[in-house]
């Protein structure tokens, strides 16, 4: 082939191409490592150690200002792997007091990690007491590379409210992705509030930096300091909870299942929040935290479960101050009518027991004696009213609502993680078990006395009786009062008024009251204090019937609403009267004497035991789920 | 037999091209170190552990001269004889990968052989080169007529399509470079001119799209400018015409001035209305000149001028009519105008931060720390060069970008010292290869050109690639050691 010496030339213009781009990369490289020295400063991480310092996590107070957590410091060892040279590890073992394999372990756990890098600070082991530290500071010269980085422990003054307080936990990889504060090795709330005002008690982190030269010695404080940025510690935090009361209520529990709950109507604030088998918040810290957070998890009786406010109950009676208030707001019945009860509900072949009270009786007696006729008949009329509501299902869609309006069904918004919604039905749930149009008041009627699919709270059933101690309305439960500098949280002042008519719930009040001076209650009978109360007698598929007392107390000036409820205990009035009324004691009257002595025999003489076999979280959410209850029938109905 | 054989194997020492060895060698070695300081971990095992990286990639390198010496024992003709059925064979395996390949990171260009997996992409530009080369050197054939061009460019487009479906667009991108070769044997410049002119009209309308100038997005104007300057280039330069050229060129300047004084009066000039009126005034008179002058070349001027006016406004329109905003801003990102400091221009930016850091001299090997604190991604892979511009500086990584040139220069030279038009023709696509992986590479690490995945030749960790250029430079190795057996075709 002839050769085109035209076309040969083109190798000038391939060539001059590589050559120019060459050339104009060559520009660049001038202008970025040359010219341009801001790029240089992005870089400068060999020259600086950035050492953080961690702020003191905010301290808790109760409400009368009695200090409950504070901080003590414990000691992290951390290394900087690059700085790292050959060391004598028998001797650092010995120093730090761990075997040879729980060292390797370690060391290949940090290498591991996901954001193990040689050249940034890795933590190697945390919780040093300050012995440990002691020991390690006067050879920590042996270990270059190593260092150890103050850091804070809670130590509780109290030994209670432990479901309240929470604890902390080192950070996981979830929560580093998540929130960019943290930083392996960080801790954060775990449990309680210290999860939930998590954001306010850590504090913002400081920072030192220090110059470092090529072969990574500490060179001394850059620039004198000027650059460093101090840690700004966590903020207070003033709890609603009355510790006395709390470790009081902790103390009539023990031996007990369950659950109490106070609330000052007027704030919402809840006073004491017991949930029990309690523990010492003590347990949850430090180096044994690991193992003695398994042992709760392995414990049958779920310490760790919050009962106060995570467990789903029957409400039993006390959920029948409720149905009076919605048949009154609905025109169903007046305070004067009056409904028959022989010994019980009977109606088309069906039987809700009841016990020896006269007959016909009028709403305050029905609430009084806790008559279950009374809130059947009412309830039946109620769904099956068609000149009004068209249907059942839309009855009880009214009735639902209502419900909703006094708090149940849906969380009430506690500051605290964990909240049960409890479970109110709606028409749809039982189209779907009974089928559309199939099922009339009488099919459900075990709603009407709280048991059925009807589960609540402690924390709902409390804030129930601060709804009635208001007369119709409660401020969104809280346990937090203040957080120093910043003020109340927004959420923890909404008042939420219910939909019923505010003048019906003065005959519930009595009712309440009469329950207490001759009815149900008469062990809440407290001379002077104007006590009003309702017992709760639950059946539940776990075993015996679970006894529970709601009641609130100075009656026309209401200072503190309770709810008690004992696992598997029995009638109302053998365990969750007494309770309550210690309870009310308590707070109303103060540590009196003879309190002590009571709260110890309730203590060590009363108490409950649960068989193994069983499950002692009865009434959960899972239960829900379950078929429900065919209508109570005569052989089972023993409401009081 | 043997005595021949010895003689052969004597003559190949003496006439394999030494220089490009030696460069190869170079880059192969500094390549693997740069990888093991890219990956260097304080505790971490030695350079050659099998464990890590560098390791691999040392024994990757030892396969390839392997490789690389059974090719120099090849005979030439076995290239020739066998170019077209291996390009069949590279284009069906292309094929099979993309249904048989695993997803990995949303490609599917791997064939996975247990522990090693492999990248068919990579050596299917050896075939698809022997396949361009066989093309051209077929008696008669010349880059004449449609038909001829259909089949050449038919060679290149089928991996390009292959390689698309594999979800490997960086690679398929590599190929456009043979339009290089094709320029060589003969395709009008034009085309080559026009594809860099499309490229830079389409970046410059972009870059400069949120910025108005003259009521008009500055990037439009910047074109209209660009457009005047290549007519009045084109009249001076291709045409010859000197009075057309300076006629047209003070037309502009005066056009330019009345809108200055207009402007400073206060008389806002709409810019569109004004570089149109101007540039088809100018085009009106090009028509009418050309009857006076060279008919041809004057009238592909005016065509020139005409199709780049549209282009830059079909780019405009399409860009902010037809896409999506989220189109918009990846195309954005990718061109370096918007930031997004979280998804594609993060390992610029940081590969631009080590780089940078790195100064004249560099912090020295195995002390690069933006590299090290794992800053940039891919460092061992696309990234490798910024752990050359970090450790080494400005001095390693313009040492690098010089051992490019004159690799790729010495290949233009041995291209054209061989009288064959196979050698020749193989030996500018194994050019244009490198000259496409190096300026997009490269633009990409220190922030001139999109972010494309592809390896730095020779650099990069991987043994498919390394092996795929290996394969590349040897077999043109031994062609070109043949050049004296086969004189002047």
């Amino acid at each position: 082939m002839r050769k085109d010496y035209n076309l040969e030339k083109r190798k000038l213009v391939i060539g001059g191409f590589i050559v120019a781009i060459v050339l104009i990369y060559i520009v660049r490289l001038v202008q970025l490592q040359v010219l341009d020295s801001t790029y240089k400063a992005h870089a400068d991480n060999n020259a600086f150690m950035e050492k953080v310092i961690y702020p003191s996590r905010g301290l808790i107070y109760d409400r009368n200002d009695s200090l409950v957590v504070y901080n003590v410091p414990e000691y992290d060892l951390v290394l900087i792997p690059k700085d790292v040279t050959p060391f004598d590890t028998t001797d650092f073992c010995n120093t730090v007091q761990i075997s040879r394999e729980e060292f390797d372990r370690r060391w290949l756990e940090m290498k591991k990690g996901r954001s193990y890098s040689a050249f940034t600070q890795q933590v190697f082991m945390n919780h040093l007491t300050p012995e440990d530290y002691g020991r390690l500071q006067e050879k920590l010269y042996r270990f270059p590379g190593f260092f150890v980085v103050q850091r804070i422990l809670r130590q509780y003054n109290y030994h209670v409210a432990a479901n309240v307080l929470g604890d902390i936990r080192e950070v996981n990889a979830r929560d580093i992705e998540h929130d960019d504060y943290y930083r392996p090795g960080d801790y954060t709330g775990d449990l309680g509030i210290e999860k939930s005002y998590e954001k306010w008690l850590r504090g913002v982190k400081g920072k030192e930096i220090l110059i470092r030269d090529a072969t990574g010695k500490i060179k001394g404080r850059y620039n004198d300091g000027a650059d460093d940025v101090a840690p700004v510690a966590g903020n207070n935090l003033k709890l609603s909870i009355d510790i006395g009361l709390q470790a009081y209520g902790e103390l009539l529990m023990q031996g007990k299942v369950g659950a109490i709950v106070c609330i000052e109507p007027k704030t919402g604030e809840i006073l004491a929040l017991i949930s029990s088998p309690s523990f010492d918040p003590s347990l949850l810290m430090g180096k044994e935290r690991g193992k003695n957070y398994q042992k709760l998890v392995n414990n049958r009786l779920k310490p760790l479960y919050d009962r106060s406010i995570m467990a789903a109950y029957p409400p039993g009676s006390t959920f029948k101050p409720t149905q009076g208030l919605i048949f009154l707001d609905e025109g169903i019945i007046t305070t004067s009518t009056v409904f028959p009860c022989h010994r019980g509900y009977v109606n088309a072949g069906l039987r809700v027991g009841c016990h020896g009270h006269g007959s016909p009786i009028p709403l305050k007696p029905a609430l009084q004696t806790s008559c279950n006729a009374y809130f059947c008949w009412g309830f039946k009329y109620m769904m099956d009213k068609r000149s009004k509501y068209g249907s059942t299902g839309k009855a009880f869609e009214v009735w639902k609502n209502h419900m909703v309006s006094m708090g149940y069904g849906y969380k009430l918004g506690i500051d605290m993680p964990g909240e049960s919604r409890g479970f109110i039905p709606n028409t749809a749930f039982y189209d779907k078990i009974y089928g559309e149009g199939k099922w009339v008041g009488q099919t459900i009627i075990s709603d009407a006395i709280g048991q059925g699919e009807i589960l609540a709270t402690p924390l709902q059933i409390a804030n129930l009786s601060a709804t009635i101690a208001n007369r119709g309305f409660y401020i969104t439960p809280h346990v937090v009062k203040n957080i120093e500098g910043v003020g109340v949280l927004k959420k923890s002042l909404e008042r939420h008024d219910t939909d019923i008519d505010k003048r019906y719930y003065n005959a519930i009040v009595e009712g309440m009251r009469m329950a207490v001076l001759g009815g149900t209650c008469t062990g809440a009978n407290i001379p002077g204090l104007d006590v009003c109360g309702k017992t709760g007698t639950a059946q539940n598929p776990h075993g015996r019937d679970h006894s529970v007392f709601m009641g609130f107390a100075p009656m026309n000036d209401p200072k503190i609403a309770v709810c008690v409820y004992v696992e598997n205990a029995g009638f109302g009035a053998t365990y969750g009267v007494p309770i309550g009324a210690l309870m009310i004691q308590r707070y109303l009257r103060g540590n009196l004497p003879g309190l002590q002595a009571q709260g110890r025999a309730m203590a060590s003489r009363h108490t409950i035991s649960y068989p193994k076999a069983k499950k002692m979280t009865s009434g959960t959410q899972a239960d829900k789920n379950k078929k429900p209850s065919k209508p109570v029938s005569n052989n089972n109905g023993s409401q009081e | 037999m043997e005595v021949r054989n010895e003689d052969e194997n004597t003559n190949l020492l003496r006439s394999v091209d030494w220089f490009t060895l030696v460069l190869y060698l170079i880059m192969v070695v500094a390549g693997a170190v740069s990888i093991y300081a890219a990956t260097y971990d304080y505790d971490k095992a030695s350079m050659f552990d099998l464990s890590e990286f560098s390791g691999k990639q040392f024994l990757w390198a030892g396969l390839s001269f392997l490789i690389g010496f059974s090719l120099l024992l090849i005979d030439r003709r076995i290239y020739e004889a066998y170019a077209y059925p291996l390009y069949g064979f590279m284009i069906l395996l292309l094929i099979v990968t993309i249904f048989v390949a695993p997803d990995i990171k949303g490609s599917r260009s791997w064939l996975v052989f247990g522990p090693v997996s492999l990248q068919p992409a990579e050596f299917a530009k050896t075939a698809t080169a022997l396949a361009l080369a066989k093309l051209f050197s077929t008696y008669g054939f010349s880059l004449n007529g449609w038909r001829n061009y259909a089949i050449a460019i038919g060679i290149i487009v089928l991996p390009i399509l292959c390689i698309i479906l594999e979800k490997e667009t960086g690679s398929a991108l590599v190929y456009t470079a043979l339009v290089f070769v094709l320029y060589r044997e003969g395709m009008s410049g034009f085309v080559l001119f026009a594809a860099l002119m499309a490229v830079v009209y389409f970046v410059v309308v972009l870059k400069f799209a949120a910025i108005t100038f003259m009521g008009i997005p500055l990037g439009m104007v910047i074109a209209f400018v660009m457009v005047m300057a290549l007519i009045v280039g084109m009249l001076l330069v291709y045409c010859r015409s000197w009075i057309l050229g300076r006629n047209v060129l003070l037309g502009y300047l005066a056009a330019g001035a009345i809108a200055g004084g207009l402007e400073l009066a206060g008389v806002h000039v709409n810019g569109y209305a004004f570089f149109l009126t101007v540039i088809i005034v100018s085009l009106l008179y090009l028509l009418y000149g050309m009857l006076h002058d060279d008919l041809k070349k004057v009238l592909i001027t005016i065509c020139f001028a005409a199709a780049s006016v549209l282009f830059m406004f079909t780019v405009n329109i399409a860009f902010n009519k037809v896409l999506e905003p989220h189109q918009q801003k990846r195309i954005m990102v990718t061109l370096g105008i918007a930031d997004d400091p979280r998804g594609a221009g993060y390992n610029v930016n940081q590969s631009k931060i080590a780089i940078g850091s790195g100064g004249i001299t560099g912090k020295g090997f195995l002390n690069g720390t933006q590299t090290k604190l794992k800053y940039v991604p891919e460092q061992h892979t696309d990234f490798i060069f910024c752990t050359i511009g970090e450790e080494q500086g400005f001095i390693g990584s313009v040492a690098v970008l010089l051992l490019f040139l004159a690799l790729i220069l010495r290949i233009i030279t041995l291209a054209e010292r061989n009288h064959s038009t196979f050698a020749r023709v193989y030996a500018y696509c194994v050019a244009s290869y490198l000259i496409f992986h190096l300026a997009i590479n490269i633009g990409m690490v220190i922030g001139l050109c999109p972010v494309i995945g592809i390896p730095l030749p020779f650099f990069s960790y991987g043994g498919s690639s390394l092996w795929g250029f290996t394969i590349l430079l040897f077999i043109l190795l031994r062609i070109d050691a043949d050049r004296g057996n086969y004189g002047t075709w």
